[in-house]
């Protein structure tokens, strides 16, 4: 019996290793270990033996069915392993196959220039104004300083609506300054977005309508050092740290003193290149303080309150932004441009 | 405005390169667009002596020239030109040298003869006979160079000897020596077969050995013209050669830049409208001597006069138009020789972009330039009775300006007129009928301060803008009127031109007035933000001679007294600006602003802008950015009605094109434009949006009304109706708009096809449209295929917001679902049958959603099966199968009393 037994543990082990599938090895499960298997079979003559062989036979009966329920034990696992192993290498994918396209929009590029403008200026407390484009020549001129007479005003250059130019096409943002001066409580800050129009046909750098930002501060004790500070801080943010910026006299009639802001230019560092046109900076925009006369026609004492104001053109800023070199890009709506951005 | 540095250096010496020159006087205020170096395409050019001339060996026309060229040995030269003679001094380019337009010399061989350079002409110079008068070539016919055109006909024989006749007095005659006796002065010595005679001619291609047609009875040598000859049959007869030298003082080896001018740098600025003295070379010389701090040397006209007569008895000037003239002033010159004026001055001229013509008129130009003072001079016999008068102009009165058009005036014009007649138009144009011509002999300078407002005007309604009308419209200084026409006197008698009359005419129709100006350092600070101490300031004023009464620098404020040329000073942000100028932009500190904080940020209106942005470009849609002008046509192509009141748009009296005319009232056209633009340039598909402005009548001070518009637009395989609804609806439920719903337009919208159209309403506001556009619209625009647009308005759309998510606790029982079709006739709307099914629930209905509508097999025809899956739910139990049933029956029989509907 002992032999039997000692057979049977080995060949069922060795069987129970062999088996491929876990039909297979439920297969030897029952041949081995069911109600006819051969342990089974064994374990039934048990009755044949001495009552001193009994219990040695037993426990030893009792090893074989415990090494037999583990192998199959073990086995099931690995059979398990394999068969997981073999479902996941049939599940295998190309990775390298497109991913399902989800189709996003893409703003327009120089809206994304303006809103980085905006963002920068409202993260400093200025409020964001929007205004009308048909103006009043009043707004746009007269009370922005620029007298009858001053070449902006020709027919050749701004759009009209009446014969007695009284009616226009705002040539500027700059009149959003008289409405926010004739509107709002002091102090002001504010900058104004939109669209403008001028009398120039279309070309790689003209557009009849072209948007700017104009921006506005008034209060106490506003200097020339603070619009040299504040512009100072947009550009850094706008073009990266330590940008270098340099300030140049201008003018326009309605701040006093006036100056154009220019950024070194990006291409060459300074030295002069066809980007700078050889001047190594970038007219980047228009500022100055706000002309005492501007502040009076609004009502604002200029011996109490002073202020500044810039105008920046958007297009330029953008183009520059992302090394667009036409500007009829901008307006001409290719969705194989505009989704580059 | 354009400066020679050379003429600057007359007044205010500066030892500057041009780059360091243009950004220092950029950073004080005066902006350099460029520079330009004169002769910086001309290198290794010199001046050579012709020593000897031999005919090539190997060509009829060539010569080969032994030339000095400042070397030790001379240098060999092949030219093709006839103009030299030996002894004649001439341009030489070097071997390796450059000429204007990029062009290189190097030596080579010419038929086989080196030649180790290039003597120039004019033109390889890049000059003409404008700059040089002097170098016009007179070509002779030479017979030696006679092609016949017809060689069976020809007009002379080909074996034409000395004193065979050709015509008339005409005969043969060979040259056998020629003497250059001056600028194009030449004897030449002629043998004429019997005997021989000696001529005197300007003709310059002569040379011994050469055959001409000699006059014998006027004893001059005939040209192409004489001989009324065609180019074609002398092919070398031609008015161009070499440019003969007659310059003082140049030798063999001289660099030619200096003897051309071309040794000059012009800097161009741009001036600002504030700025009018500044277009000039005093008004920059005194910005540069206050930018760099040096001395300005100015220059006081002296004039000798004594010319013949009196001044007063032979002009009289009268200004009736006293407002628009605030002061006249003239001189007369007699006994004028009209003659090209000398080379510094066309050097000058040319150097400012300006055009040499004759002495008189080049020495107007001249006091222009340096004085920034227009001047006219006009042919004094023409003033009729010796009276100039300012007046305005008849309506309707003619001139004809000195560009030879016929120029109809109005009052508002300002003319310069004699006793009969006008004879200028003051400020802008001389008259033709006053003009210096070349038999001039008297004339009248004038040098007046007109109205700017006026000659503005006046050049506007005319359109011609002058370079005297861009001066005068910006408003001159009085004051410079009398030093320029004294400059142009004192240039008259320099030049050798005239003899200048004693005395002036000036009428003063202005009191002229000190302009002072309070100083108040301690605000410029203010102003500026720096701490610049008082005497400091005062100094920087000084540079621009803007000066306190005693000319010192006190501590605290004053008042200063501001030059008569510098009107755009007024107080005391135009005195800060002056100092800021030169104390430096750059020197100001930077400070971030004190004061109170101002809580910035975004409207709602802003913020819902933002907001549909980011949903459309979720949902695929591209910003662009459209015009908001449009045609006039476009509401034709649209199909709006003509009596459409729509069509009322604001209209651009001046726009560039009648496709940019007037403002739109609709954002259509432009969503169209582009969609049509996308579809030509064969993008496959396209979805896009814009946040627009349309602009109707009736706004407040007669402005527009300007609403914002969201306008959508798609075309493409994955578009259609529901494409573009799924999105509005998307957009919609993002701002959490109550009550959406999409109704066919009880008014027909012609722009939209008929059947697939829908107001977009939310509760009982109207928010827009959307559709498919009309096939006939799409045609219009040459697109064949489906496209889909909508219009929402803002305004709308913001007072459709929701208000803010206030939360509902989730469910706590689960859901009973049903899914049930019923069968209704084809023109019952799903819409409908939604209603019906919410109207017959019960309170437990919480969502109806459309899952398919099936036509075909098993429904009959006109008829159709539409599929609703329903979830039914109680907040406060588990439902029972029963009770859903009881809501989904009571559903049933709403459906089927309200459509007629049928379970399936």
């Amino acid at each position: 019996m002992k032999e039997q037994l000692a057979k049977i543990r080995a060949e069922a082990l060795a069987a129970m290793d062999g088996a491929q599938s876990t039909a297979e090895l439920d297969a030897l499960r029952v041949q081995y270990l069911g109600k006819k298997g051969e342990l089974t079979a064994v374990l039934k003559q048990m009755g044949k033996l001495s009552a001193e062989e009994r219990p040695a036979m037993g426990q030893l009966a009792n090893e074989v069915r415990a090494a037999l329920e583990e192998a199959i034990e073990v086995n099931a696992r690995k059979l398990e392993e394999k068969a997981l192993e073999q479902r996941l290498e049939a599940e295998k994918l190309d990775v390298t196959i497109p991913g399902k396209q989800v189709k996003l929009g893409h703003k327009h590029p120089m809206y994304i220039a303006l809103d980085e403008i905006k963002d920068i200026f409202v993260g400093m407390g200025f409020t964001v104004l929007d205004g009308p484009e048909v103006e009043l020549a009043e707004l746009n001129f007269d009370r922005l300083n620029a007298e009858e007479g001053h070449p902006s005003r020709d027919w050749s250059d701004t759009f009209y609506f009446d014969e007695d130019s009284r009616v226009m096409l705002r040539s500027q943002t700059s009149p959003m300054q008289v409405r926010a001066m004739d509107t709002m409580e002091l102090p002001i800050r504010i900058i104004a977005p939109g669209r403008v129009y001028r009398k120039d046909e279309v070309d790689a750098t003209h557009s009849p309508m072209f948007h700017q930002v104009e921006g506005m501060v008034i209060d106490k004790n506003v200097t020339m050092a603070d619009l040299k500070g504040t512009l100072n801080t947009v550009v850094e943010k706008l073009y990266g740290k330590g940008t270098k910026t340099r300030f140049r006299p201008h003018h326009f009639p309605f701040t006093e003193p006036s100056c154009e802001m220019d950024v070194q230019c990006h291409k060459c560092g300074g030295v002069g290149c066809p980007t700078c046109k050889g001047e190594g900076w970038i007219e980047l925009l228009g500022a100055g303080m706000i002309h005492p006369k501007v502040l009076e026609m609004s009502g604002i004492d200029p011996k109490e309150y002073s202020g500044w104001a810039f105008g920046m053109g958007l297009e330029r800023t953008a183009m520059r932004r992302f090394k667009i070199a036409d500007l009829r890009l901008i307006f001409e709506n290719d969705i194989r441009f505009l989704e580059q951005f | 405005m354009n400066l020679s540095r050379k003429w600057l250096s007359e007044f205010v010496v500066v030892d500057a390169n041009d780059k360091d020159f243009a950004e220092t006087m950029t950073l004080s205020g005066s902006k350099v667009e460029l520079t330009h170096d004169l002769g910086e395409e001309i290198s290794n050019v010199v001046v050579g002596q012709i020593l000897s001339m031999e005919r090539h060996p190997d060509s009829d026309h060539m010569w080969v020239c032994r030339i000095d060229v400042g070397q030790a040995e001379p240098i060999q030269i092949v030219t093709g030109a006839w103009n030299i003679h030996t002894g004649d001094m001439v341009p030489v380019a070097l071997h390796k040298s450059t000429l204007p337009g990029g062009k290189k010399i190097e030596k080579g061989k010419l038929r086989g003869v080196e030649s180790n350079g290039m003597m120039c002409g004019l033109s390889e110079l890049g000059l003409d006979t404008r700059d040089f008068p002097y170098a016009v070539i007179t070509p002779a016919a030479l017979l030696n160079d006679y092609k016949p055109l017809d060689p069976a006909k020809p007009s002379i024989p080909v074996d034409i000897q000395p004193g065979h006749k050709i015509y008339g007095s005409v005969v043969c005659a060979r040259i056998t020596a020629v003497r250059c006796d001056g600028v194009n002065a030449y004897t030449a010595a002629c043998e004429v077969g019997s005997g021989s005679v000696s001529v005197s001619t300007d003709c310059a291609t002569l040379h011994a050995g050469d055959l001409v047609a000699l006059d014998t009875k006027k004893e001059h040598i005939c040209t192409l013209e004489d001989l009324h000859a065609q180019q074609a049959e002398f092919p070398h007869c031609i008015p161009d050669g070499i440019f003969i030298l007659h310059e003082e003082g140049v030798k063999p080896g001289d660099d030619l830049k200096p003897v051309i001018g071309a040794d000059d740098h012009v800097v161009e600025f741009e001036i600002t409208p504030n700025r009018p003295d500044c277009l000039s070379v005093i008004g920059l010389a005194r910005e540069v001597s206050a930018t760099y701090d040096v001395p300005l040397k100015l220059h006081e006209p002296v004039v000798k006069g004594g010319g013949e007569g009196s001044l007063v008895e032979l002009l009289d000037v009268e200004t009736p138009a006293s407002d628009l003239c605030p002061r006249y002033t003239a001189r007369m010159v007699r006994n004028v020789k009209i003659a090209p004026s000398p080379k510094w001055m066309r050097e000058r001229l040319r150097a400012m972009g300006v055009r040499p013509i004759n002495n008189i008129v080049d020495i107007t130009n001249y006091v222009m330039l340096e004085y920034g003072q227009p001047m006219h001079a006009f042919d004094y016999r023409y003033v009729k009775g010796g009276k100039i008068i300012v007046r305005r102009a008849q309506e309707g009165e003619e001139l004809t300006t000195l560009d030879g058009q016929v120029r109809k005036l109005t009052a508002n014009h300002l003319v310069i007129a004699d006793e009969t007649r006008a004879v200028g138009l003051a400020g802008i144009m001389g008259g033709e009928n006053s003009e210096i011509v070349a038999d001039t002999t008297d004339v009248v300078f004038e040098s007046a301060c007109f109205d700017g407002t006026c000659i503005r005007k006046g050049a506007l309604a005319l359109g011609m803008r002058t370079e005297a009308s861009a001066k005068f419209e910006k408003g001159l200084d009085p004051l410079n009127t009398l030093p320029a026409v004294n400059r142009a006197c004192e240039l008259v008698e320099l030049l050798g031109a005239g003899e200048v009359l004693d005395g002036t005419i000036d009428v003063l129709n202005y009191v002229p007035q000190p302009h002072i100006v309070t100083m108040d350092p301690d605000r410029v600070n203010a102003l500026l933000g720096t701490d610049i101490p008082a005497a400091e300031q005062y100094q920087y004023l000084e540079r621009v001679d803007i000066v306190t009464e005693k000319k010192d620098f006190p501590n605290g404020p004053a008042e200063v007294i501001i030059p008569s040329w510098r009107g755009d000073v007024e107080g005391i942000a135009d005195l800060a600006e002056e100092v800021a100028r030169f104390y430096g932009y750059n020197k100001i500190p930077t400070t971030l602003m004190r004061g109170q904080t101002t809580l910035g940020g975004y409207s709602p209106e802003q913020k819902l802008e933002q907001t549909l942005g980011s949903v459309c470009r979720s949902c695929g849609y591209d910003e662009i950015i459209t015009y908001s002008f449009i045609s006039p046509t476009c509401y034709d192509k649209i199909r709006w009605p003509q009596d459409d009141p729509r069509r009322q748009s604001f209209k651009i009296l001046n726009p560039l094109g009648e496709d940019t005319s007037i403002m739109r009232t609709t954002v259509l056209p432009s969503m169209l434009e582009i969609l049509t633009r996308n579809y030509n340039f064969r993008n496959k598909s396209a979805k896009l949006y814009e946040v627009g402005r349309i602009y109707l009548p009736g706004g407040e001070d007669g402005l527009a009304v300007e609403n914002k518009v969201l306008s959508m637009g798609a075309y493409g395989e994955d578009m259609d109706f529901f494409a573009l609804k799924g999105a509005i609806e998307a957009i919609l439920k993002e701002i959490r708009a109550q009550d959406v719903r999409f109704e066919l337009p009880c008014q027909p919208n012609p722009s939209y096809h008929p059947g697939r159209v829908a107001d977009v309403y939310a509760g009982a506001r109207r928010i827009g449209v959307m559709g498919q556009i009309h096939p006939l619209v799409a045609q219009t625009y040459g697109v064949d295929a489906e496209l889909y647009c909508a219009e929402l308005d803002l305004g709308q759309l913001m007072c459709s917001k929701g208000t803010d998510p206030e939360y509902v606790p989730l469910p706590k029982f689960p859901a009973v679902t049903r899914d049930i079709a019923v069968v209704c006739d084809e023109a019952v709307t799903v819409g409908a049958l939604e209603t019906a099914i919410r109207k017959g629930a019960r309170g437990l209905l919480k969502e109806v959603s459309l899952f398919d509508i099936y036509r075909g097999k098993g429904v009959a025809e006109g008829k159709k099966s539409v599929a609703f899956n329903l979830v039914l739910r109680a907040d406060d139990r588990s439902l029972t199968a029963e009770e859903a049933d009881t809501d989904v029956k009571a559903i049933l029989e709403v459906l089927k009393q309200d459509c007629g509907a049928i379970l399936r």
